[in-house]
C-alpha cells in the first residue's frame, strides 16, 4: 500500500478542514484529490506530507506509521502551487539541494542533476535561475527538485493552479507520461475536474472535509454516488422531478419535489413534435468548439442547457427562438435527504431512468 | 466660485507656476541637506586637515586619541554581533509567530528609539552601580560593570537593539514559509533550512540592519558617556573623546578623531558594498 489515511481530523479553530477522513492509495498509483476550495484536499495532501499534523488518526507511508515522523524524515516530494523555488539558487542547485541534505556523492549528484534536467526537458537552463524561467519551466524544476531524492511517495498541491490553460494542458499530459516513466505513489489536488480525469487513474471526490466518493474518471462521472460528484464532476442540470421534461419517464418512487440531474449531452432533440417529446424554445446558441450549447426554455419556465455535437447541430440546422422538442436519454436521482445517499453503504441508492 | 469671475481653469498661468515651484522645492531640498550633512561634513574634514596631514597624522602619537580608538572598536565588536543574533531571533518569532503579547514585544523593541541614551545609560548605572539592584551581588563577585567595558558595551547595545529587527521582520515577512517548508520536504532541519534557505532569502535586509547597527553603535554618545566614567585612557570612545578634546580646545585632535569616526563608518559601507558583490545574483531574480 501506498499511502493509508486512518479516520483522521483535522481542525483549524472552530473549522473542521478534514473530518474524519479514511483513503487507500496503492503503490505506484496517480491520484487526484478533487473538490472545491475549502473541501479540505489541500489540508489532506498537507497532512500526508507532514505539513500539518493531525488531530485524529493515523497516516501511513509505504506501510510504515508516519503520523508522528518529521516532515524531513518522511523522504516525500512535494510540488507547491507557486513552486517555491530557492531563488537564490540555480536550477541545478535547486535540484541537487534534496541530494546535497543527505550527503550524497558528488559526482552521484551531479550525474542525477543532468539525468533529472533531461527528464524534465530543461537541458540548458540548469545555470539559470529561477526569475529567468517561464512558469511551466519553474514547475517542471520543482518537480525535478521533488524527483532527485527519490521519494517514495509524490505529492502535487495544485501543480499548474497559476500557470495558462494552453502551458496547464500541455503539463497535464507531460505529466501523466511522467508518471508513466517514474512509477511513484502519485497525488495531486486540483480544483480542476477536467485536470483530475485526464490525469489521474483513481479520483478522491471532497466536499466539506469528507471524501464523497473514490473512483476512476469514468466511475466517478457515469456513477455518481451523490448529487455533489454529480455536479461538481461534469456539467448538469438539475430539474424537479415534476418537471414538464418528465412528464412521460416519471421515475419510480421519487417524489415531485426530488432534484433529478441530469448531463446536457444526454438529451435527444428532434424538430418535429413526438412520442414522450416535450416542447422548448430556444434561447440563446453558443459555439464551444467542438458542442454547440443550446439554453432552452421549457414550457414551466425551466431552463434546460443541452450540448449538440456539430455534425448533429449542423443536422438540425437550429435558429435562435425556434421550437424543439426534447427528450432525456438519461436521467439520474437521489431520493432521501441531499448528500447522504452514498455515506452508508458505498453504493448510492440512486434512481437512474 | 464661477460667479466671482475668476476662470475655472488656470491653464495659461498654471504652466510657468510648475516649474517655478519645481525649482523652489529642489533648491530647499539642496540648501537643506547642505545645511544639515554636507556642509559640517566638509567641515570637519578641513578642520582635521587645516594644518596639513602631519598634524592630522600626529594625533597617532597621543595615546589616549589611540586608545579611544580601541575602545570604539572593541565595543562595536562585541555589540554587533550580539544585537544581530538577538535581532534575528527576535525577527524570526515576530514574522513566523503568532501568540499573545505580539504588539507588546513590537513595542518593546521599540524602546531605545523613544529613551534618551542618557536615561538608558542611567537605568544601567542604577541597576548594575555600587548602589544598584545587583551591586553588592556584582561587588562580592569583583566583577566591575559600571565605569567599564562591559557596561559600556550594555549601553551601546540597548541603543542599538532595535536595528536588525526592525529591518528583517518585513524581509521574513515578504519571504513567506513556502521555500521553508520546500527545504523540509527535501529532507533539510530546521538548521539546515535557516543557514541554506532562510538567511540568503533575508540577506540583504539582514546586511542593513547590521551595517545601521554598526553606525549606532560607534557613533553613540549619551548612554556611553553617563556609564563610561569618561577616563581619558581607560574608558574614553572616540565620540567622547571628540568632546573632550574640543572642551580642552584641542580642535585639532578633535577634528581628527570626527574624521577618524567618519572613516570607521565608511569601512563598514564598504564592507556592505564587498559582501554584496560577492553573493551577487542577477538583479532581474524577483517573483
Amino acid at each position: 500500500m501506498g499511502i493509508s489515511v486512518e479516520q483522521v481530523t483535522k481542525s483549524f479553530g472552530s473549522f473542521r478542514a478534514v473530518d474524519n477522513v479514511n483513503l487507500e492509495v496503492d503503490s505506484g498509483s496517480l491520484v487526484a484529490l478533487l473538490g472545491p476550495s475549502g473541501s479540505g484536499k489541500s489540508t489532506l495532501l498537507r497532512l500526508i506530507a507532514g505539513l500539518e499534523q493531525p488531530d485524529e488518526g493515523r497516516i501511513y507511508l509505504t506501510g510504515k506509521d508516519a503520523t508522528y515522523q518529521q516532515v524531513q524524515d518522511r523522504n516525500i516530494g512535494f510540488v507547491f502551487q507557486h513552486y517555491a523555488l530557492f531563488k537564490h539558487m540555480t536550477v541545478r542547485q535547486n535540484i541537487a539541494f534534496g541530494l546535497e541534505i543527505r550527503k550524497t556523492r558528488p559526482a552521484v549528484i551531479k550525474e542525477r542533476v543532468e539525468r533529472l534536467l533531461d527528464l524534465v526537458q530543461l537541458q540548458g537552463l540548469g545555470n539559470r535561475y529561477p526569475g529567468q524561467l517561464s512558469g511551466g519551466q519553474r514547475q517542471r524544476v520543482a518537480l525535478a527538485r521533488a524527483l532527485a531524492v527519490e521519494p517514495q511517495v509524490l505529492l502535487l498541491d495544485e501543480p499548474f493552479g497559476a500557470l495558462d490553460a494552453k502551458v496547464r494542458k500541455e503539463l497535464r499530459a507531460w505529466l501523466r507520461r511522467l508518471h508513466e516513466e517514474v512509477h511513484v505513489t502519485t497525488v495531486f489536488v486540483t480544483h480542476d475536474q477536467e485536470e483530475a480525469m485526464e490525469v489521474a487513474d483513481h479520483i478522491v471526490v471532497m466536499n466539506q472535509g469528507k471524501v464523497e466518493q473514490v473512483g476512476t474518471p469514468a466511475e466517478v462521472y457515469d456513477h455518481p454516488a451523490s448529487p455533489f460528484v454529480m455536479s461538481f464532476v461534469g456539467p448538469v442540470n438539475v430539474l424537479p422531478a415534476a418537471s414538464t421534461l418528465f412528464r412521460d419517464t416519471a421515475p419510480q418512487g421519487v417524489s415531485a419535489q426530488t432534484s433529478v440531474f441530469l448531463r446536457p449531452h444526454d438529451i435527444l432533440v428532434e424538430t418535429e413534435a413526438g412520442e414522450a417529446l416535450t416542447p422548448a424554445r430556444i434561447e440563446r446558441l453558443l459555439h464551444l468548439g467542438s458542442d454547440v450549447q443550446l439554453d432552452l426554455l421549457l414550457e414551466d419556465g425551466q431552463a434546460l442547457t443541452v450540448h449538440l455535437p456539430r455534425d448533429k447541430f449542423s443536422e438540425l440546422t437550429l435558429d435562435d427562438q425556434e421550437i424543439i422538442y426534447v427528450k432525456p436519454k438519461a436521467a439520474r436521482a437521489f431520493p432521501g435527504a441531499p448528500g447522504s445517499a452514498s455515506q452508508m453503504n458505498g453504493r448510492p441508492h440512486a434512481v437512474v431512468f | 466660485m464661477a460667479s466671482n469671475g475668476k476662470p475655472e481653469l488656470g491653464r495659461p498661468q498654471s504652466r510657468p507656476q510648475i516649474s517655478w515651484g519645481k525649482w523652489l522645492l529642489i533648491g530647499l531640498a539642496l540648501a537643506y541637506l547642505g545645511i544639515v550633512v554636507y556642509i559640517p561634513t566638509v567641515n570637519v574634514f578641513v578642520q582635521a586637515f587645516s594644518q596639513g596631514v602631519g598634524p592630522f597624522l600626529g594625533n597617532f602619537a597621543n595615546h589616549e586619541f589611540v586608545h579611544a580608538i580601541k575602545m570604539t572598536v572593541l565595543i562595536a565588536a562585541l555589540a554587533v554581533p550580539m544585537n544581530t543574533i538577538f535581532g534575528l531571533c527576535a525577527a524570526w518569532i515576530v514574522a513566523r509567530h503568532q501568540f499573545r503579547g505580539r504588539a507588546l514585544l513590537l513595542t518593546i523593541l521599540d524602546l531605545p528609539f523613544s529613551i534618551s541614551p542618557v536615561v538608558a545609560g542611567l537605568m544601567i548605572i542604577l541597576l548594575y552601580g555600587r548602589q544598584g539592584w545587583f551591586g553588592p551581588l556584582l561587588q562580592g563577585a569583583d566583577i566591575q560593570i559600571v565605569f567599564a567595558y562591559p557596561g559600556m558595551v550594555l549601553a551601546t547595545a540597548f541603543v542599538a537593539m532595535p536595528f536588525v529587527a526592525r529591518e528583517v521582520i518585513p524581509v521574513l515577512e515578504e519571504l513567506g514559509t513556502d521555500q521553508e517548508q520546500a527545504a523540509h520536504t527535501l529532507g533539510a532541519n530546521a538548521w539546515q533550512t535557516f543557514w541554506r534557505v532562510t538567511l540568503p532569502g533575508i540577506r540583504w535586509g539582514l546586511l542593513y540592519g547590521v551595517v545601521l547597527t554598526n553606525a549606532r553603535s560607534m557613533g553613540e554618545f549619551g548612554a556611553v558617556s553617563a556609564v563610561s566614567g569618561n577616563v581619558a585612557g581607560k574608558t574614553q570612545t572616540l565620540t567622547l573623546f571628540v568632546e573632550e578634546a574640543y572642551k580642552q580646545y584641542q580642535t585639532q585632535a578633535s577634528y581628527g578623531a570626527a574624521v577618524i569616526l567618519a572613516g570607521l563608518a565608511l569601512v563598514s559601507l564598504a564592507l556592505k558594498a564587498l559582501l554584496e558583490s560577492k553573493t551577487h545574483v542577477p538583479r532581474r531574480v524577483q517573483f
